[in-house]
């Protein structure tokens, strides 16, 4: 199973200018996330941080057990080797052709015969649709096709953390579905950590279990993807439906003068071409049919649930639409419980596991006795939690 | 008056910021160099670039230079009657100081910029990050077989232009100002002695890793686009020559310090 990437009050400048401030998030193991926001909000640099090629003033960033800002510089390099990252150029070798590129990590970190080599970089290739152009260097051939060598390169170590910057950028609409899919088909077959930082608007609602937006210096939210899809925040509205109105200007902030005058304009009816709403929640990309299931996501929808009561409530809704009519009826059975074990220990202390948790696992028989303690949702704002929280109906 | 100061301090602050990383470069470098895997192919094939682009600019700086210290000293060693000591100052000044100076602006000149720019074109086109996230180190992988090549090509080099110097003085001393061949060819062994050619090797060989590391400092640290990449070019030559000149100095006082001259 893929690796937990947590970060925790992550601030980042250049010089005098702030770049973000205090992120917290923790990218579950083995999901899918997404972090969206403007451009140059820092997403890339945020990357960068990630894998410690910037190092960041303050906060941690913790995998597996091992703090990327203080640690020494041979074991940034074995960290390193988890990872798989898709740099927005691809970032090829440009004096090598796309075969010894993508063959590179091989011959740097395994001792595997050049036979395998081969038969290895030929998977890859092929998975990525570049059978055939293994001899051309970087410099000769198109930038969707660059990326997709940066792909090959960055799996062929099968890494338990992928970051994927921009995907999608420079990729047609057909490629970048094919490569979301290729995306999903990786997590479900390797069940790799993946974070995406994209402005794919299509790829951050069919892609992600999880997605996090960037904007003014900091991330302002970051939980299960049901939250931000069907998020009543202004940015996020705006975001997702790629409107000029809203607080994202041309510039990274909007002057309320600037504001006033396109509501003026909005109100004296200039559209600006974008009418529908897109939010809300759909359905997520499956596996290829033949490709395992994703552990990932039966992960997700435990850890989910047991949060559900913190969720906005449009986000609860969008979460019980999405199970199936067995799950909903396990739900139901649960939070019964677990309110009424919140009723009962409510005089004994504070509660410390909720009863009944592992009868949501779908395979639970017997394999899992004691449920790990639910994940705090962290990236959350501090309000989040009591903002929009609806009374349990299930609560007697 | 008090911004003033503060810039000062600032401009005052980066230039040690920028000597400290320098220096943790060259000793990250050193270090690396006995790290294993041995990137050999990288190296042969840096050495072999960088002693091709430096081998003819070099033999012909050598021998005007050569000529000139003859020429000159071969004026002022008829004016007090020692003409037949003018090979050996020739030799002297040849060996010592020209022919590593030489060697090592032509070695910063034609392989360093080169060097430079590599490095500063790939760290743009994010293929240094892409290296590091791949769990390899470029400082073992890309700059230590640059700086052992130029350390090489260097004292290679060195021996080269010091023969080609003394053949272009004695030339001009013979034929221009009708010195004598023999007292020319007799008279090295009068003021010259062995460590003189092992000081000027020495030097060569570390003016060698100071071209390597300062080209790739710079390549690694480009500010900027593909402007930023001719900046860093431009400055790695300049801060190679400055340098230069000033560890020659140090070098050459601490040898004349502890290295009696001949017959002194």
């Amino acid at each position: 199973m893929g690796v937990e990437v947590a970060v925790e009050g992550l601030s980042k400048s250049f010089g005098r200018q702030s770049i973000w401030r205090d992120v917290t998030l923790t990218l579950p193991p083995g999901e899918v996330s997404a972090l969206l926001g403007p451009s140059g909000t820092g997403k890339s640099v945020f990357l960068k941080c990630l894998i410690g090629l910037l190092k960041p003033e303050r906060g941690s960033v913790i995998i597996n057990g091992v703090n990327l800002c203080t640690c020494s510089e041979r074991e940034m390099y074995e960290i390193r080797k988890l990872f798989g990252v898709l740099f927005q150029d691809g970032a090829l070798f440009g004096s090598m052709n796309l075969f010894d590129n993508v063959a590179f990590p091989l011959r740097e970190h395994t001792r595997k015969s050049e036979a395998e080599i081969k038969r290895i970089v030929f998977e890859k290739l092929e998975l990525t649709g570049l059978q055939g152009a293994e001899t051309k260097l970087p410099g000769e051939i198109s930038g969707g096709m660059r990326k997709r060598a940066g792909l090959a390169r960055a799996l062929v170590l099968d890494p338990e953390i992928i970051l994927c910057d921009e995907p999608d950028s420079g990729l047609d609409p057909v490629r970048t579905a094919y490569l979301s899919q290729l995306l999903i088909d990786l997590n479900a077959q390797i069940d790799a950590t993946i974070l995406i930082v994209t402005h794919n608007i299509n790829l951050a609602r069919t892609v992600p279990d999880n997605i996090g937006m960037l904007f003014r210096k900091e991330l302002i939210m970051f939980g299960p993807r049901e939250v931000l899809l069907t998020s009543d925040e202004p940015v996020v509205e705006q975001f997702l439906n790629g409107r000029r109105f809203g607080p994202i200007g041309m510039s990274e902030e909007k002057d309320q003068a600037t504001m006033a005058a396109e509501a003026a304009h909005q109100e004296a009816g200039h559209s600006d071409g974008s009418n529908e709403d897109v939010r809300g929640v759909v359905p997520q990309i499956e596996p290829t049919p033949g490709m395992p299931a994703r552990d990932a996501v039966r992960r997700r929808r435990n850890r989910v649930l047991k949060i559900l009561d913190t969720l906005p409530e449009s986000a609860q809704h969008g979460v019980l639409a999405s199970l199936s009519a067995e799950d909903l009826g396990r739900y139901d059975d649960w939070a019964r419980r677990a309110a009424q074990g919140r009723m009962n220990t409510r005089h004994a202390g504070p509660v410390a596991t909720i009863p009944g948790v592992s009868t949501l696992d779908p395979d639970a028989t017997g394999r899992m006795h004691a449920p790990p303690p639910p994940l705090p949702h962290r990236g959350a704002r501090p309000g989040d939690e009591h903002r929009q929280r609806p009374r349990p109906e299930a609560r007697p | 008056m008090t911004t003033l100061m503060d810039k000062s301090r600032s401009a005052v602050v980066a230039a040690l910021n920028e000597f400290g990383s320098l220096f943790s470069l060259g000793l990250d470098v050193v270090v690396n160099m006995f790290r294993r895997p041995f990137q050999a192919r990288e190296f042969i094939q840096q050495f072999w670039f960088i002693a091709s682009v430096s081998i003819l600019p070099a033999a012909f700086v050598a021998i005007p230079f050569g000529a000139v210290i003859t020429l000159q000293l071969g004026s002022l060693t008829s004016q007090i009657g020692a003409e037949s000591f003018n090979g050996a100052a020739s030799v002297l000044a040849v060996i010592q100081q020209a022919s590593p100076i030489v060697t090592t602006l032509i070695i910063a000149g034609a392989g360093g910029s080169a060097i430079c720019a590599d490095l500063g074109s790939r760290t743009i086109r994010e293929e240094i990050d892409a290296m590091k996230v791949l769990g390899v180190s470029p400082v073992q992988r890309l700059v230590v077989p640059r700086v052992l090549a130029a350390m090489l090509a260097g004292v290679l080099l060195n021996g080269m232009v010091s023969v080609v110097g003394v053949a272009g003085g004695y030339f001009f001393n013979v034929i221009m100002q009708d010195g004598t061949p023999g007292a020319f060819l007799a008279s090295f062994s009068a003021l010259a002695q062995l460590p003189d050619l092992w000081v000027s090797e020495l030097k060569a060989l570390i003016f060698g890793f100071l071209a390597g590391l300062v080209a790739a400092y710079r390549g690694l640290n480009p500010k900027g686009g593909p402007k930023g990449v001719g900046d860093v070019v431009n400055q790695s030559v300049v801060i190679t020559f400055l340098l230069l000149f000033f560890v020659n100095f140090v070098i050459s006082v601490i040898y004349l310090q502890i290295v009696p001259a001949k017959g002194a």
